[in-house]
């Protein structure tokens, strides 16, 4: 490096000779007044380390260089050279500076050596005007640098770092490349650096300040401030060293706008772009971590060995594979672990893998749970208060309406009777599904399916756009949105394509016949013990070998059928008109459906096609493959069975296959207008004119009766005159 | 999907829950590359597998040196025994699309319509596929390039999408003699690079959101299925040379789009 040349040093021993003979007490007019000193002292003090000449560098650097002093001292010269010459009291260094605030308190940064304690408190009042005034700046360079040495100089603690940097003696400096906090504009030449006049603080730091913040200010055409464009400039410069900068600046100038907006894309080097997928890759971890958590130890893995509700993911998507269908095995691992964390987290009873439901933007992973006996009927009050109050609400807005003079005659069309939705554990609510859209988010429970969505559900068609608080726009109107969509979906989806080989299913014995159930068949089943389990090419061959076990859903969109005018004990209390109106229409008829456990071979075609397809999963090798059994009725449904083992599964967009073309609903007939009758008859409304001349008449007339009465008045005066 | 990383492949599109059994990609494996070497084709794509009701057809291409250049099809009942299906002629096309329905799956297997002449069941496989191809094959931008002399190569420098551009339908391209460039603007085509935009971009698809873009496997991986023909998945690992599409599906295409969308 070699030593630095004289000139340019400042004595900065003797600088701080001077601080520490100030006074504490002193304000800072005490700084300005020693900085003004220095160039007249014309001791030449070579510093005996490095570091203090570096600190010299610092103190008397510009406030843009002054981070830059991390260059060595010995690179002020071309630096110097580079640049306007200005006065400086500090000699040699000819960096024009904004003003004398700034420079003055850069060069009171103490250089924190314990020696120069005593200068500390002295520039301690500038430090806090500078910190006042530059709260910005030195927040950056507080991020830049780290404290290397805690001390009771805390508020000079940003100056402290750069010993840090000192300390390590890079030949370079550490160069601070892209701090445009660091670097003021060398074109600002509006001050001297040092005048030699006692400056006052105020307005200086003023003029600073709205000079930095002229230079800060974006262009319009994008988010480039000068001040920054010319770091950038001079950090190049600095880097690339050229051999004329001057002459080439130009050219330099537009290569950094360029660069700027154009990052130059490095080849060799990968992008750290992949923020999302690290995000979605913590999260899986975190499904992995927790898996491990709970195996330490012997007692816990006597626990696990008991049965827990997880399904054996894994073994169904060997299976499954077998076929051809389903997940990669890894994702499939991820999604037993994920229902692995639902058991976790819900009291559940019974865990299935229901499926995978495609969407838009996201899909869907449903799981079929059922959850253990008294557990779940919080959420499902909560919902039906709701719609209570509701009711209470158009009660009260009846009444109002009442007081009103002008009676609106009450329409006679009364909704027709919404059919109550099932209950919990029964019909097509018998389990409760949650959906999550990929393994490691948080599983949302979906709501009971009631009759009206699942009616409206067929007749509408629509992709699931994977956000289950999307809305559903249809027509016919969907009362609901994606969430209720996709369990309505499922429920059909479940009903339809459900299978099991037959006998592993039966009746429970207890009930008595079926007549007594008023036809609705029976509707629970338990597993038969004594299930041995059907040859696979038998179950390829005959669709009767496989049953439904899951129940129909009636046209009235339940399992089991009710008659919605049936009166509840609520509704006798109403008044007798509404009980003649029911009457006319009580010839409802009951709806039917399959029973339970029917074979597949019953099921209705669609356009002469048979609604399954049966294959064996491998031809090649009989004895030991899989029956798999395809649904041609909702396209991504599968079963398989083999042995005394089955299991059933839907990847798919979740809609129906109709040969024929879809065909939305038609809006509803025109609604029939009130018959003119006595009481109510339609005419047009008056005319603008007519309205005015019956007016004019009416004020005619009333002027013509009120002269009358003047007459008779008159003439009654006269007569009591007389 | 290339038959060279079939397995790799099959794995990344198994999204879609349709893949094939391990006997299936075993034979695939080895059937692939002999059908490659028997007919001498530069590559070998497995296109996919149409249901059927009795039977599936599994479909593979074979391409030439030119990557635009039309493609041989071929098919097989077993993956084992692959034979070209016949090329088709416009007659052909048209009363394909007029006989609705699904596919046995027996080659020999006729339709009956009124109107038209009976079709085979395996012309209606080969026009199926056709237009399936024509319509939805896709491939990102970058994949292939154009030399000035006229042959599409095989681009070796690609090193796959961005995260960011693999979210956009304009980063991928119709695998297919381009129809819609040339209609475009002056001013639209002067943002292109001939060399490497010369096919259609699936921003331009009519209906208009025909494309789902999904990000799988913790975003490591985007597929793209389309909603007109249900059953086309492709899939692309960003930042990497895996790309490629399948179909398993009935080979009907889904004419209640617009309702559904």
């Amino acid at each position: 490096m070699g030593d630095p040349p004289p000139d340019p040093e400042p004595p900065y021993q003797q600088l701080s000779d001077r601080r520490r003979s100030q006074d504490h007490s002193q304000p800072q007019m005490v700084a300005p007044e020693e900085v003004e000193q220095i160039p007249f002292d014309d001791a030449q003090i070579v510093p005996p380390e490095r570091q203090d000449s570096q600190e010299i560098l610092a103190q008397t650097n510009l406030p843009g260089w002054s981070w830059g002093s991390s260059l060595s001292p010995h690179e002020n010269l071309p630096m110097s050279q580079a640049f306007q010459a200005e006065e400086l009291q500090m000699s040699g260094m000819q960096y024009p500076s904004m003003s004398t605030g700034y420079p003055l308190e850069f060069q009171t940064q103490p250089y924190m050596y314990e020696s120069r304690m005593q200068a500390t408190e002295g520039t301690a009042i500038l430090m806090q005007q500078l910190q006042e005034g530059q709260g910005s700046l030195f927040q950056q360079l507080e991020s830049t640098y780290q404290d290397p040495r805690p001390d009771f100089l805390g508020q000079f603690s940003m100056y402290q770092r750069e010993d840090q940097l000192f300390d390590e003696g890079a030949p370079h400096g550490p160069y601070v490349r892209d701090d445009p906090a660091l670097h003021f504009s060398p074109s600002e030449l509006g001050f001297p650096p040092f005048s030699t006049e006692v400056p006052e603080p105020g307005p200086r730091e003023l003029a600073v300040k709205n000079a930095k913040a002229y230079l800060l200010q974006t262009s319009i055409n994008c988010d480039l401030s000068l001040y920054e464009h010319l770091v950038n400039l001079l950090t190049k410069i600095l880097n690339q060293r050229p051999e004329d900068p001057l002459s080439i600046l130009e050219s330099l100038n537009r290569t950094t706008q360029r660069e700027w907006f154009q990052p130059k894309l490095d080849t060799l080097r990968d992008d750290p772009e992949m923020q999302p997928t690290y995000e979605m890759a913590e999260k899986q971890k975190a499904l992995f971590l927790r898996s491990g958590g709970g195996g330490e130890g012997e007692p816990e893995v006597e626990e696990e060995a008991t049965e827990t509700a997880v399904p054996n993911v894994m073994e169904t998507a060997f299976y499954f594979e077998q076929a051809g269908v389903g997940l990669s095995s890894d994702e499939s691992f991820r999604i037993f672990l994920a229902l692995k964390q639902l058991v976790e987290q819900q009291p559940i009873h019974t865990c299935r893998f229901w499926g995978k439901v495609l969407g838009l933007r996201r899909s869907y992973l449903v799981a079929e749970v059922e959850f253990r006996e008294g557990e779940e009927e919080e959420a499902e009050e909560t919902v039906e208060g709701s719609e209570v109050t509701e009711a209470h609400g158009e009660e009260e807005g009846d009444e109002d309406e009442e007081k009103v003079v002008d009676i609106v005659p009450k329409p006679t069309w009364k909704p027709p009777p919404v059919p109550p939705r099932e209950e919990s554990r029964s019909g097509a609510n018998k389990y409760l599904y949650f959906v999550c859209n990929e393994p490691g988010r948080p599983w949302t429970r979906l709501p009971h399916v009631t009759p009206a969505q699942i009616v409206a559900a067929r007749k509408i068609k629509k992709f699931f756009t994977g956000h289950l608080d999307a809305p559903v726009t249809s027509f016919p109107p969907f009362p609901g949105n994606e969430a209720s969509y996709l369990r309505a979906q499922i429920a059909r989806i479940s009903a339809a394509t459900h299978v099991s080989p037959l006998g592993f299913y039966q009746f429970a014995e207890e009930e008595g016949d079926e007549e007594d159930e008023g036809g609705a068949g029976r509707d629970s089943y338990e597993e038969n013990p004594d299930f041995e389990g059907i040859p696979v090419l038998e179950l390829v061959d005959s669709m009767a070998n496989w049953v439904h076990h899951v129940q129909h859903i009636l046209p009235q969109g339940r399992c089991s059928w009710v008659n919605p005018l049936q009166k509840s004990e609520e509704e006798e209390e109403l008044g007798e008109e509404e009980e003649k109106a029911d009457e006319v229409l009580e010839e409802v008829e009951q709806e039917v459906g399959p029973p339970l456990l029917t074979p597949l071979s019953e099921d209705a075609e669609i356009m002469h096609l048979s609604p399954w397809t049966a294959r064996l999963s491998c031809s090649l090798s009989p004895q030991y493959s899989v029956a798999v059994v395809r649904s041609n009725l909702w396209p991504g449904a599968y079963a398989y069975a083999r042995g005394k083992k089955f299991e059933n599964i839907y990847i798919g967009w979740g809609h129906k296959y109709s040969p024929e073309n879809f065909n939305p609903a038609l809006p509803a007939p025109i609604q029939h207008e009130y018959p003119s009758g006595p009481e109510i008859m339609e005419m047009s409304d008056p005319t603008v004119e007519e309205e005015q001349a019956l007016k004019t008449a009416q004020e005619q007339a009333l002027a013509a009766a009120e002269e009358e009465e003047e007459d008779e008045e008159e003439d009654e005066d006269e007569d009591l005159d007389d | 999907m290339d038959a060279e990383s079939l397995l790799l492949s099959l794995e990344l599109a198994s999204g879609s829950g349709q893949g094939l059994s391990p006997d299936r990609r075993a034979s695939l494996l080895t059937s692939l590359t002999l059908v490659k070497r028997d007919y001498r084709y530069d590559r070998v794509l497995f296109w996919g597998r149409i249901l059927g009701l009795v039977a599936d057809y599994y479909i593979a291409q074979g391409l030439s040196a030119d990557q635009l250049a039309p493609r041989k099809t071929l098919y097989s009942l077993n993956c084992t025994e692959w034979s070209l299906l016949p090329p088709a002629t416009e007659e052909m096309v048209v009363q394909t699309s007029v006989v609705k329905g699904r596919f046995t799956g027996d080659p020999s297997h006729e339709y009956e319509h009124t109107e038209l002449q009976k079709v085979n069941d395996g012309e209606k496989v080969f026009e199926e596929e056709v237009v399936i191809d024509k319509a939805v094959a896709i491939i990102p931008r970058g994949a292939l390039f154009k030399t000035p002399f006229g042959p599409i190569h095989v681009n070796r420098t690609f090193e796959g999408l961005s995260l960011s551009e693999s979210k956009k339908l304009s980063s991928y391209f119709h695998f297919r003699e381009p129809i819609e460039l040339k209609n475009k603007t002056l001013l639209e085509k002067a943002d292109l690079d001939p060399s490497l935009d010369f096919m259609d971009s699936l921003e331009y698809d009519i209906p208009k959101g025909s494309w789902s873009i999904q990000m799988e496997r913790g975003n490591a991986l985007v597929v793209l299925r389309s909603l007109l023909w249900p059953g086309l998945t492709f899939y692309h690992a960003p930042h990497t040379k895996n790309y490629g599409y399948i179909y398993v599906g009935t080979g009907e295409k889904n004419i209640d789009l617009p309702f559904m969308l």
